[in-house]
């Protein structure tokens, strides 16, 4: 081989190696990326059962219903009127607690409840995720 | 006084900085010598300058002083003395002020130590290293003075987040700055080589002490950190694709690639253009990853900074850096002349192979972590790129790399056969098939990437240990043994991941006192909760019996903990290490009536997943030791000569 060619053909393979690098993540992103939804987004667009999404807003009032089993909660995340009821199981964070902010990562099952792997709850009075801020601020406003 | 002498040591270490870059110009421009000639001692004081500043402020948290700003908003007297000391970068500014340090000190030791590069390629480093510098330092003084006085003086500070109140804090966070600050001397080694049109093995050798150095460091900041978030966050799990996870990764891919490819060019002299774009790449990685992590752009637990002002100042220094980085390498590319041949089937090859896997993985973790900001930025829409994507994208590509990792090592520079190369290797790939065997008779079934990875696991640990077959082991170089170790490594963490995603047992209960659960090996009984207190928290503490057969029963005490200054709670999870794997136990809520939460894993081997990581940055020590001394030694036959 002559030298400018294997110099050539070492930067064709890096470009269609980062090419397919490229093409793989964007097929991988289209199946695999969460959306974040409020449960008045929810009411107006229906998300199918099955789909991850991460559900975020207030747990309403006197909501969280502790289960017989001991470990598993069910309560409603309310936005204005639009309300969702979501299970999960298994212990909740900290700071987990009715009239204030969750963010549910999870999927809906056939019957339109909404059942949470992971519940994330605000970290500290410093930390909050930036989904959630957004919302504190618009519901500020709009009082 | 101390905050004012740390700030005067900072601006003077700035406007040496900038001398150091005035100067290093000057001498390449006009062949000015005697300028040139003054920018080693400067870059030698301006380091000491830095380091000085850094610990005006470490004494400054030591004593509590709550009339630096820095100091009441981020510490607190109460605190263990060790969170005090490394609180100093526990927050924003003290982090930066540590990056600046470890930044202008490891100027300072290249121009102490490095003497076989041309002069003109060492000053055009030093003042590549310099250009680095002065943008930090303008970062510092402008938008995140860490010596601000503050007006009145609080009574007391607001303290630490709890999350951050451990060990681990003491060591995670330095070790990944001296890993992303050792890949920029390696990027101003490569804008130094453009700049004098100098690329080559001479080049290749001065930069692989920091390439391999700064990947020693991330290797075990990672690994650190990896430990870190698993036992302190108490969710079980020891990789969570969180975006500032992947921001230490992604320097780290880059800077394996590298590590490789400079080996190539020291030893070959081929893959020259490759290898600069790769510590281009690299440090831009490093760049990217302090950007995420100390913008607050992301939603994670780490971002706890949210200010927009510092966004766009370390913003606008990515783009200058890797702009002007970029331009240089297309104005300069042409210039780097065509290095050393080599067949497909070789070494080289085999690296090359290497080098593409990584980039492609490299390519994947990048878009993954930044799709969503990218997304949000266009189109406010919100979502979330997880394990799902990554694992999916990311996990063949990695099993591909390591099959390239059994075979690259046998193969000889420049050409080499298939068939011989084949012999070299067909006890590893006999292992990898027994296992396989043992796979598929021995146990349930299990997922396929698990599959795969332990089978690869055997096949590698035997592979990696084929470059010592049939070597003098006493004449063995200590970089081979290095190489041997780290690939080891890279066997053992992957035995230890697969093993974990595929044999982990859970356990999930509301316990009365007195019950008894089953979980792998070990039968766990909740005896009690009480309530205790700590130095700066109270808790309330479950004891559990865990008893295995024909073995002394012990106790394991899981916590919830209420902190004081800030209030928070997190909860402290109790592990039990045995020599197969870890028991892992965590105290939820009780619900009133008596019956408490109970999260109980059995994880066999997890523990090598870090013992992995361990052993690849010792390989990675052991190659960096290796080379160091040979480098010395045809140095002195040189000089002698």
């Amino acid at each position: 081989m002559k030298a400018k060619h294997q110099r050539l053909t070492l930067a064709v393979i890096a470009v269609i190696a980062v090419i397919g690098a490229g093409f793989l993540a964007l097929v991988g992103l289209r199946d695999n990326a969460a959306l974040f939804r409020t449960p008045s987004e929810i009411a107006a667009e229906p998300i199918p059962p099955g789909q991850a999404i991460r559900l975020g807003g207030m747990v309403a009032d006197g909501s969280i219903a502790q289960q017989p089993d001991g470990v598993t909660i069910e309560f409603i995340v309310e936005e204005g009127d639009a309300q969702i009821p979501v299970r999960y199981a298994g212990i909740t964070p900290d700071l987990f607690q009715e009239n204030s902010g969750v963010v549910a990562e999870g999927a809906f099952d056939a019957r339109g409840v909404f059942i949470a792997n992971n519940i994330l709850a605000k970290h500290d009075e410093n930390y909050m995720p930036p989904p959630m801020e957004d919302m504190a601020t618009r519901e500020t406003a709009s009082r | 006084m101390i905050a004012e002498a740390g700030l005067a040591a900072l601006w003077l270490a700035t406007a040496l900085c900038g001398l150091q870059l005035f100067f290093g110009i000057m001498a390449a421009r006009n062949d000015r010598s005697d300028l040139g000639s003054a920018v080693r001692p400067i870059a030698i004081v301006q380091g000491i300058l830095a380091a000085i500043a850094f610990l005006m402020l470490i004494w400054l948290f030591l004593r509590t002083d709550l009339s630096v700003e820095l100091v009441a908003r981020n510490s607190h007297a109460a605190k263990p003395w060790l969170y005090k000391f490394a609180g100093t970068w526990g927050n924003h500014e003290g982090s930066m002020l540590l990056w600046v340090a470890i930044l202008a000190l490891s100027g300072g030791l290249v121009a102490i130590f490095e003497r076989r590069l041309k002069e003109s390629t060492l000053i055009a480093t030093l003042a590549a290293q310099a250009a680095i510098g002065l943008g930090f330092y303008a970062f510092l003084l402008i938008a995140s003075n860490p010596f601000a006085r503050m007006n009145p003086v609080p009574l007391e500070g607001l303290g630490l987040n709890p999350l951050l109140q451990d060990p681990g804090l003491a060591f995670h966070p330095p070790t990944l700055y001296f890993g992303y600050v050792g890949l920029s001397v390696a990027f101003s080694f490569a804008v130094g080589a453009l700049i004098t049109r100098d690329v080559g093995t001479v080049f290749a050798r001065a930069m692989r002490p920091w390439v391999l150095g700064s990947w020693v460091f991330l290797t075990l900041g990672i690994t650190a950190g990896s430990y870190w978030a698993y036992y302190e966050l108490g969710w079980g799990g020891w990789w969570f694709w969180d975006p500032v996870e992947n921001a230490s990764l992604m320097p780290w891919l880059a800077a394996t690639a590298l590590l490789h490819s400079v080996t190539v060019l020291a030893a070959r002299d081929s893959l020259r253009a490759w290898t600069i774009m790769l510590a281009v790449v690299a440090f831009s990685m490093s760049m990217v990853g302090t950007f995420l992590v100390r913008s607050g752009v992301l939603t994670s637990v780490h971002a706890f900074a949210v200010d927009p002002q510092r966004g766009t100042f370390i913003l606008g220094l990515l783009v200058l850096y890797i702009g002007g980085a970029l331009a240089l390498y297309g104005l300069r590319v042409g210039t780097v002349r065509e290095g050393q041949q080599f067949n497909t089937v070789s070494r080289e090859g085999a690296l090359v192979v290497n080098n593409l896997l990584l980039a492609a993985i490299l390519g994947i973790v990048l878009i993954g972590t930044l799709y969503p900001l990218g997304v949000e930025a266009v189109t406010g829409e919100q979502l979330s790129v997880g394990p799902p994507y990554f694992n999916a994208t990311a996990g063949p590509l990695a099993l591909l790399l390591v099959i390239a990792m059994a075979i690259g090592p046998v193969l000889r520079w420049r050409r080499d056969d298939w068939r011989k190369a084949v012999g070299r290797i067909s006890i590893p790939v006999l292992i990898a098939s027994l296992a396989l065997m043992a796979l598929v008779f021995a146990v349930s079934p299990i997922g396929i990437l698990p599959m795969l990875g332990l089978i690869l696991a055997a096949g590698v640990a035997a592979a990696s240990l084929a470059p010592l077959w049939k070597r003098n082991l006493r004449r063995t170089p200590l970089y081979i043994w290095g190489m041997v170790l780290a690939h080891f490594g890279i066997a053992v963490a992957l035995s230890g991941m697969a093993f974990e995603s595929a044999f982990t047992e859970e356990v999930l209960v509301a316990a009365q006192p007195g019950e008894s659960q089953q979980v792998g090996p070990y039968t766990v009984r909740f005896e009690n909760v009480e309530p205790i207190a700590g130095p700066n928290w109270t808790a309330i503490e479950g004891r559990l019996t865990i008893s295995r057969d024909g073995m002394t029963p012990f106790t394991l005490t899981p916590q919830s903990r209420m902190f004081s200054s800030p209030e928070t709670e997190t909860s402290e999870a109790a592990i039990h290490t045995a020599w197969n794997g870890q028991l892992y136990t965590v105290l939820g809520n009780g619900d009133g009536s008596g019956r408490w939460q109970l999260r109980l894993w059995w994880k066999p081997f997890v523990t090598f997943i870090w013992l992995g990581g361990v052993l690849i940055g010792l390989g990675g020590l052991l190659a960096l030791v290796g080379r160091v001394r040979r480098e010395r030694r045809t140095m002195e036959r040189e000089l002698y000569a």
